[in-house]
């Protein structure tokens, strides 16, 4: 909301200056986000009068001024089209610094002809938009005078108003505001009592709950001209276009009191007015020369054809005033803001008129500003007024509040006197008797609670008082995190500890590459754009998406992770956790003496491994070849514990690396941190105790051919259970398939540790256990001892 | 006998010194103790010596291959020095070659600055909390007194599903997901993302928020401020913190506030003042929706944006790359993996590229 000093004044009898001013509203919760003095920026112009005039020697178009800046004559060369001798007009002199194009002025010579200064026109100030000529002052000031002074410079104010203060979308509110804040003498406009001369020949009737009461004056042989000066500016400063009298007026005191008002062209309109629902596909050329087609949830205010305005929110474009208007029906009416803001979001029209009614405008106050209206319109365009119409009453909109005066001191812990706050209620319009608080019509919307004075004492009275009270934990709890919090934490620092970078992305991504990854078609009905318009169901696409952006700007070898949601339902439960880390290209920088190779299955595999230790997951999992479609369907799989998923990994497949456009390989893995199983009470920690043998062991390697189908895993675990005691562990050393074996067939080698607990154990105890080895493993491996 | 034994000795501790490898030591040391030594030959010489002689002649004899022994064996390890020094020197290697390569992976800024903030509110005593980032209506905003056509829904932009469910707005659903489910006292903060329907210099459809909540029977805005003014000095570890409290509105809060961070802080990016976060006393309303007395119960709250304080302290200028995963830009402004904050140790090293 913007408006001019000099508009404030009107309401507000002051002598602060514009920045105390500011800094008060600012602190009133009114947020100033911007002063605007005009003055400060016509620093060193002045007024000028042009004592003579001749055509340039070298250019048509230009001339050369002698102009008299209150001193001295000072040549100047002008191109502006009217310049003649005598005219009193805004100079600047070397120096100054010109707003439009923020440089300061040079002399200098323009077509080899010396210019002291320059006569300027009103875009070059940044007071207006004209740039047909130098702008012409109708003034008596000498030459000399400052340039603030001859324009009459306003501050203009930009103030952020909450959407609870519709009172302060007028500047009448806010003067309310300044003057409880004692900033000055609130100075309300008295309402001027016009006695109409006759009944207006149309009459109102209301059929739709939208409109509790709506008032409407009739005003003949009315002559719409030109508004004043000072409306002008006000609308100026406003940011409103100044039209007509007739316009201008509803406008002005739109911003002024927060009042929005229409005026119909009366000869225009058709019988009587009724306020109704819209039938169903009624069309309405508003005043914003866009069709609307209505449904009966917006209310219109039509006459005897048709529907003439939407109610609140627009005007139509069949019944608007226009400069030949002889005849106008007024109309200030109160609607239900909820009623406005649905009307306002189906037609999606855009006005200072809806903005304020869905907000909330006074209720109470549709008679008195209806006659101010009149009473300017009769002031400025002349005429005569009907008697007023009035259809519906006026709600019950001033609700008395009990109020407890210690509720200030329990929610804040500020002591105020509470004479104190009874002064600044009354400013404020409140009427308090004792314990009791009458509400102000005009703030009916939002104070209905003792917590509302609350904040209307405290906002007024300032925080310099507030103590710093310190609230200290009564107990420290053991841990703030919970156990699962926790290991989303573990698991960030393990996988940054395994070289991969932690990056965050959007939680949504392109439905066109979602499908990809499992989509669940979660789409955004109003995405930001085409791109980010489906929720992810994975975590790798946006990973692998920033693999590609990555690569594309010179960083081939990619290492990431993120920890985040991924999305399988569209409502609060269609979510959880994963863990995924992604790697592209080269596994290591290359190095003299590095691992000079690409990132595979086991890279992944690890990862995965490294964040489920992390979360402290059991460690007897399962692998399973069945990861999801994204991934290289004979280099992938998942860890599982019994048939709970708790990660995949793999090579991703290549149909997915061609979608995304990247020509390395990319390995990834993905950890479901909610499928884990819960971690045990903290109060349950203790481990079972560490039995060490002292008693020597043995290794024994084992070089098995088998079945390529066979997984080491079968092997592995076969051998392990053999002996559970005697068996420390069992690793792989070396895997071998082609020449010199059987077609089909593959070799692993694996080193068995061999220890007891009770004995050095004896070859022959030793023997045996090998043998045994060697038969189980051949009975659910089919393996045998390579010869 | 006097005689031929200082013979021996000048001539044996000369031959000691010149030896040059352990193979001519040994020589020299055969020569005079070995089988046919000098020496040896003289021991065998003394049976025919009398008792008397034998003594004498005996201890001189040893003092003699005593000495030589010695010679020999500082000779020996000497030798065995030059010949290990010059094995080793044959097995330098360049040093200023890199070292085989490995990863080091960094913690991404945002993060780094929800686990400090975490750090500072479990020390005065807040819980984390956590909700969903689809949320429903009742949740976003019905509960939080945001009714439907309400003015102050537009001033959030909203990513929707249906009419029923959305992208969150902001994490205040947390508390009113806390205050369903626990009795009071409640004092919890709540990390998340967050999405509003922005795409500039300035905002991303998704950003973050810490949420706190406190709700008891006697919390109140003195609190609020003590909090606040406490946290901030502790996440920039400056006492130079100056506060200001503006009114503003938010439906859930009444009285509603926005701060505005003052001292060292705003001078570095030459401003007085910087708006930097909403709070205020929750709205009674609000507790109402949530089962709770407000005659009975009261409390604050306050929500701040994660990302700017992550900017704020750690100087990073744009907002948007902080969600473009660029591996340059993680390894130049996150932390290492074990610079861990924690209430004994501190917040964090200084992070980013050295």
């Amino acid at each position: 909301m913007k408006f001019s000093l000099e508009h404030l004044k009107r309401y507000l009898k002051t002598d602060k200056s514009p920045q105390e001013l500011a800094e008060k509203m600012t602190m009133l919760g009114l947020e100033v986000e911007e002063i605007v003095d005009l003055s400060s920026s016509l620093k060193g112009f002045i007024v000028g009068e042009i004592v003579a005039v001749e055509q340039h020697p070298n250019a048509d178009r230009l001339h050369v001024l002698r102009v008299f800046d209150g001193v001295q004559n000072l040549q100047i060369v002008c191109g502006a089209p009217n310049v003649r001798v005598g005219l009193k007009s805004i100079l600047a002199l070397p120096g100054c610094l010109i707003p439009k194009f923020n440089e300061k002025l040079q002399v200098g010579k323009i077509r080899g002809v010396d210019s002291n200064g320059m006569m300027c026109a009103e875009d070059e100030l940044l007071i207006g938009e004209d740039h047909t000529g130098i702008i012409e002052l109708k003034t008596d000031l000498p030459a000399g005078t400052p340039a603030a002074d001859a324009l009459k410079a306003d501050v203009i104010f930009d103030v952020n108003v909450t959407p609870n203060r519709p009172d302060c979308f007028g500047v009448k509110g806010i003067a309310r505001d300044l003057a409880a804040a004692d900033m000055g003498e609130f100075l309300d406009i008295p309402v001027p009592s016009i006695k109409g001369t006759y009944k207006s020949p149309i009459t109102v009737s209301i059929q739709d709950e939208t409109c509790p009461i709506y008032t409407g004056r009739y005003i003949k042989n009315v002559k719409n001209g030109e508004s004043p000066e000072w409306m002008k500016k006000a609308l100026i400063a406003a940011g409103l276009r100044p039209i007509s009298a007739l316009v201008d007026i509803t406008n002005y005191l739109n911003i002024s009191e927060c009042r929005p008002l229409h005026v119909f062209d009366a000869d225009k309109l058709t019988g009587n007015i009724t306020v109704r629902p819209a039938q169903e596909g009624e069309k309405i050329q508003a005043l914003d020369d866009k069709e609307y087609t209505l449904s009966s949830d917006v209310c219109v205010i039509a006459d005897d054809k048709k529907a003439q305005c939407m109610a609140g929110i627009m005007g139509g474009v069949d019944t608007a005033v226009s400069k030949d208007t002889q005849n106008v029906f007024l109309e200030s009416a109160y609607f239900i803001p909820a009623k406005i803001a649905k009307a306002g979001s189906l037609t999606g029209a855009l006005s200072d008129s809806r903005s304020r009614y869905e907000r909330g405008i006074d209720p109470a106050s549709c008679e008195d500003d209806n006659t101010r209206a009149t009473q300017m319109i009769l002031d400025l365009c002349g005429g005569e007024a009907s008697e007023i119409v009035v259809a519906g009453k006026v709600p019950d909109c001033t609700p008395i509040i009990p109020f407890n005066w210690g509720e200030v001191k329990r929610l804040t812990g500020m002591e105020i006197p509470q004479d104190k706050m009874e002064q600044i209620l009354t400013k404020l319009g409140f009427k308090v008797k004792g314990n009791m608080v009458k509400v102000p019509s005009w703030r009916y919307h939002d104070v209905s609670l003792p917590a509302d004075l609350v904040e209307e004492i405290v906002r007024v009275y300032g925080l310099d008082t507030l103590p710093d009270s310190p609230m200290r934990a009564e107990s420290l709890p053991i841990g703030t995190l919970l156990p699962n919090q926790k290991r989303e934490v573990a698991v960030r620092r393990a996988l940054a500890g395994r070289g991969l970078n932690q990056a965050i992305t959007w939680s949504f991504m392109d439905s066109k590459l979602a499908k990809y990854f499992g989509s669940k078609g979660i789409r955004i009905s109003n995405p930001i754009s085409s791109d980010l318009d489906e929720m992810r169901p994975s975590l790798v696409g946006n990973l692998l998406s920033a693999v590609k952006r990555n690569q594309d700007t010179g960083c081939q070898d990619v290492q990431l992770f993120e920890v985040g949601p991924e999305f399988f339902k569209d409502t609060p439960d269609g979510q959880k956790l994963v863990a995924c880390a992604v790697r592209a290209g080269a596994y290591l920088p290359k190095s003299w003496n590095g691992e000079n190779r690409f990132v595979d299955v086991f890279d992944a595999k690890q990862d995965a491994i490294t964040a489920l230790m992390a979360a402290d997951a059991p460690e007897s999992l399962t692998v399973y070849n069945n990861a999801p479609t994204w991934y290289h369907p004979g280099r992938s799989g998942s860890l599982q514990l019994g048939k709970n998923i708790l990660a995949v990994f793999g090579e991703i497949h290549p149909k997915v690396l061609k979608a995304f456009d990247i020509k390395t390989p990319v390995v990834a893995c993905e950890v479901y941190l909610d499928a884990l199983p819960l971690v045990k009470k903290r109060e349950n920690k203790m481990q079972k105790i560490l039995k060490k043998s002292p008693y020597q062991a043995v290794t024994r390697d084992f070089a098995f051919v088998m079945d390529k189908k066979v997984e080491a895993q079968k092997l592995l675990t076969t051998i392990q259970n053999v002996d559970k005691n005697l068996i420390q562990s069992v690793s792989v050393f070396d895997v071998y398939q082609g020449e010199h074996l059987p077609e089909g067939k593959k070799q692993i080698a694996v080193q068995v540790v061999i220890q007891s607990m009770e004995k050095t154990l004896t070859d022959p105890e030793i023997e045996a256990l090998s043998q045994q080895i060697l038969n189980f493993v051949q009975k659910n491996t089919g393996a045998e001892l390579r010869k | 006998m006097q005689e031929k034994l200082s013979e021996i000795k000048t001539s044996v501790l000369p031959a000691v010194e010149k030896a040059t490898n352990l193979a001519e030591l040994d020589a020299v040391r055969v020569g005079v103790v070995g089988k046919n030594g000098t020496l040896t030959a003289m021991m065998k010489e003394m049976g025919s010596l009398s008792v008397e002689e034998k003594k004498t002649f005996g201890a001189a004899i040893n003092a003699v291959k005593t000495e030589v022994m010695k010679a020999i064996e500082d000779k020996k390890i000497a030798l065995e020095d030059a010949e290990l020094n010059q094995k080793l020197q044959s097995e330098s290697v360049d040093v200023s070659l890199p070292c085989r390569p490995q990863n080091i992976g960094r913690i991404h800024p945002i993060t780094q600055a929800t686990e400090e903030a975490l750090t500072i509110f479990a020390q005065m005593g807040f819980d984390l909390a956590e909700g969903p980032d689809i949320e429903d209506d009742w949740h976003n905003f019905e509960a939080l007194n945001l009714p439907k056509e309400h003015p102050a829904r537009q001033m959030q932009a909203t990513f929707f599903f249906d009419n029923k469910n959305m992208l969150r707005t902001q994490t205040s659903g947390v508390q009113i997901r806390t205050m369903e489910n626990k009795k009071p006292p409640i004092r919890i903060v709540c990390p998340g993302r967050t999405y509003r329907r922005d795409y500039d210099a300035t905002h991303t459809p998704m950003f973050h928020q810490i949420e706190g909540l406190v709700i008891d029977e006697k919390t109140n805005l003195a609190n609020l401020k003590a909090v606040l003014v406490e946290f901030f000095k502790l996440f920039f570890e400056t006492d130079d913190v100056k506060v200001r409290f503006r009114p503003s509105y938010f439906p859930f809060t009444e009285p509603s506030y926005e701060m505005d961070l003052g001292g060292v802080m705003a001078r570095n990016i030459g401003k007085e003042w910087l708006e930097l976060l909403g709070c205020g006393i929750v709205d009674p309303r609000v507790l109402k929706n949530c089962g709770l007395d407000p005659e009975k119960y009261q409390g604050f709250a306050f929500g701040i944006g994660l990302d700017r304080l992550a900017m704020m302290k750690y100087g990073i200028k744009d907002l948007r790359q902080m969600f473009e995963a660029d591996m340059k830009w993680i390894k130049h402004y996150g932390f290492l993996p074990l610079d861990i904050p924690t209430v004994t140790s501190g917040l964090s090293l200084n992070g980013g590229k050295k």
